[in-house]
């Protein structure tokens, strides 16, 4: 599964793209977050605050207990701001 | 009509594709500019980053929702990404309707959802540094205001 970073994300973990494999069909998107802060302790930093990360699957923001399937598109990052 | 571009804009031709039609009574814009709001630690230029696969898909449900609650004939969202600097446009949002309101409410509708439901971040380079820029409550408590 691949999971996009972007604004402080992105630059606290150092990479823009995560891939990782998925044992399970679906995971929540909660469950991939603690998957992913398992990863280096620059991703542990980065995610260890939930409240100010959001989530994107399939290009729609989705709450923490949304399942993700294998083949869906992630996207990890903090709240908007546009205009 | 959605535009998300890193070059800027001409108000005065989005003016003129917004009251094409001579239904058309009234146009109302909002412009968004960077601003250099700190004497103390002057903001030197600000990055827009964006998640181009959503941006415009984001950017075209929000418009549709305007156009759900107003009688709205023609709207426009223009939002620039990339390295900005002080004065510079961000963001364009042009309404037009038969009658002002409708006009007036949908604009501000669109750019208060659009700024925190459209993914961009911004990346404010300060005298002292770079920071990203945080959600502003008030934005926040703007969309659910529109319930």
């Amino acid at each position: 599964m691949n999971i996009k970073y972007f604004s402080w994300l992105r630059d606290r973990i150092g990479i823009e793209e995560d891939d990782i494999e998925l044992e399970l069909e679906s995971i929540s998107v909660k469950e991939l977050i603690d998957l992913l802060a398992k990863k280096s302790d620059r991703h542990f930093e980065a995610l260890k605050d939930t409240s100010i990360i959001r989530c994107a699957v399939n290009l729609e923001v989705v709450n923490f207990d949304h399942k993700i399937s294998k083949n869906d598109e992630v996207a990890l990052f903090p709240p908007m701001t546009g205009g | 009509m959605i535009k998300v571009q890193k070059h800027d804009f001409d108000v005065n031709k989005e003016l003129k594709l917004l009251s094409n039609k001579t239904n058309i009574g009234g146009i109302s814009f909002f412009v968004g500019l960077v601003r250099d709001d700190s004497e103390k630690d002057r903001c030197h230029s600000m990055t827009l980053q964006h998640y181009p696969e959503m941006t415009e898909r984001m950017l075209e449900q929000i418009e549709r929702e305007a156009q759900t609650r107003w009688n709205i004939i023609n709207s426009i969202i223009i939002h620039r990404y990339g390295k900005l600097f002080p004065g510079d446009k961000i963001v364009l949002v042009g309404t037009s309707s038969e009658h002002r309101k409708e006009a007036i409410k949908a604009c501000e509708f669109l750019i208060d959802w659009l700024k925190t439901k459209a993914p961009f971040w911004k990346l404010e380079e300060r005298e002292s540094g770079s920071k990203w820029v945080e959600e502003n409550v008030k934005d926040v408590e703007a969309v659910k205001n529109w319930k």
